[in-house]
């Protein structure tokens, strides 16, 4: 076995390659500032030096979908809102992430009425829901280090990391556990 | 007909005294003034309390669903005057079967946006309003959310078999 065996092995396996970009797309998270209730209160804290999300690389929340690759639903989609929200995730350049922050848009929360739209997973396509109502700047954290390892399994094979879905029975489970104030449909 | 504890209110006195068939009714709680207005002559009560009576500022219109009560819509206006430092409230009576009022909007053009909202939750139509419409829910909208017979989970949208 000479010293040049295996050396060369990692410069050219295409895992390396996944890996360095999941490691470059993990490691800096541009978040879409998309705050629509009180959420966007802790999603606003988690930014501020006591939290500090910096720390896990995602401190620049862009003003623009062009410059974002997750977003952060934090708060109450309306039924007006819906709309905007799916136009606002179309315009995000590949490869996209979206966090559902919170029970409202998860659930709905407790606005179970003819006004909010019960879940923003029935527009886009959520990769990390976060409970919480609202959810405590560690909750965001601890839903963004799952998320990135969920980008850290990516391979750029994988056309569209985000249809990496949960199992259906996971979710429906969550959805039950963060169901606050939901009542049966009276018709 | 002015009732008497309003004798020693100015304001309620001086509409009195303008037009004696505008007030209908009205009380006064917390040390606050509300007027009963006649539904047909708000528009010229309105327009004779911003001219002679200096209420220059509109702070708001909004409504009451008294539902199933007759009549059952109330039109509240409340009204500012900042050169008196003096606040009056306005309400008038709408019946369940086409509700329709004038629009103040040529007296207070703030009034549009305010009138378009209690249209848009109440249904409530204002004659010669230069916009007539919603501004709250989007604009295919059926129905006006915020009648007292509004289901909570509408008649369109609905989340039953989700």
């Amino acid at each position: 076995m000479s010293f040049i065996h295996n050396q060369f092995d990692k410069s050219f396996l295409t895992t390396t390659v996944d890996y360095v970009f999941n490691w470059a797309r993990e490691s800096s998270l541009w978040p879409l500032t998309f705050g629509l209730a009180c959420c966007a209160i802790e999603m606003i804290t988690a930014s501020t030096s006591r939290f500090d999300i910096a720390r896990f690389g995602a401190e620049v929340f862009r003003p623009s979908p062009r410059q974002s690759d997750l977003m952060i639903v934090a708060g109450t989609v309306t039924l007006k809102m819906g709309p905007v929200l799916k136009r606002i995730y179309d315009q995000m350049p590949e490869p996209k992430w979206v966090i559902s922050m919170g029970a409202c848009s998860s659930v709905g929360g407790p606005f179970n009425t003819y006004a909010v739209l019960q879940g923003v997973d029935k527009i886009v396509p959520v990769d990390v829901y976060i409970t919480g109502c609202p959810p405590r700047p560690e909750n965001l954290f601890y839903g963004l280090m799952k998320l990135q390892d969920k980008i850290d399994r990516m391979t750029t094979i994988v056309r569209r990391p985000t249809e990496v879905r949960l199992e259906e029975e996971m979710l429906e489970q969550f959805k039950r556990k963060v169901m606050v104030a939901q009542t049966p449909h009276p018709a | 007909m002015l009732p008497d504890a309003f004798r020693d209110n100015s304001s309620a006195a001086a509409l009195e005294n303008w037009d004696p068939s505008a007030i209908v009714g009205g009380k006064r709680t917390f040390n606050e003034t509300t007027l009963e207005i006649a539904p047909g002559k708000i528009l010229a009560v309105c327009g004779y309390l911003k001219r002679d009576l200096q209420f220059a500022r509109l702070s708001s219109i909004t409504a009451v669903d008294w539902y199933p009560a007759e009549p059952r819509f109330e039109i509240v206006y409340h009204l500012h005057s900042l050169a008196r430092s003096e606040r009056l409230r306005l309400k008038c009576r709408l019946p369940e079967a086409a509700p329709e009022i004038d629009s103040v909007t040529g007296v207070w053009q703030g009034a549009n946006w305010y009138e378009r909202e209690v249209f848009d939750l109440f249904g409530v139509r204002f004659r010669e309003h230069p916009d007539q419409r919603r501004i709250m829910m989007p604009d295919d909208w059926e129905g006006h959310p915020l009648r007292k017979d509004y289901p909570t989970h509408g008649f369109k949208y609905s989340y039953k078999d989700e």
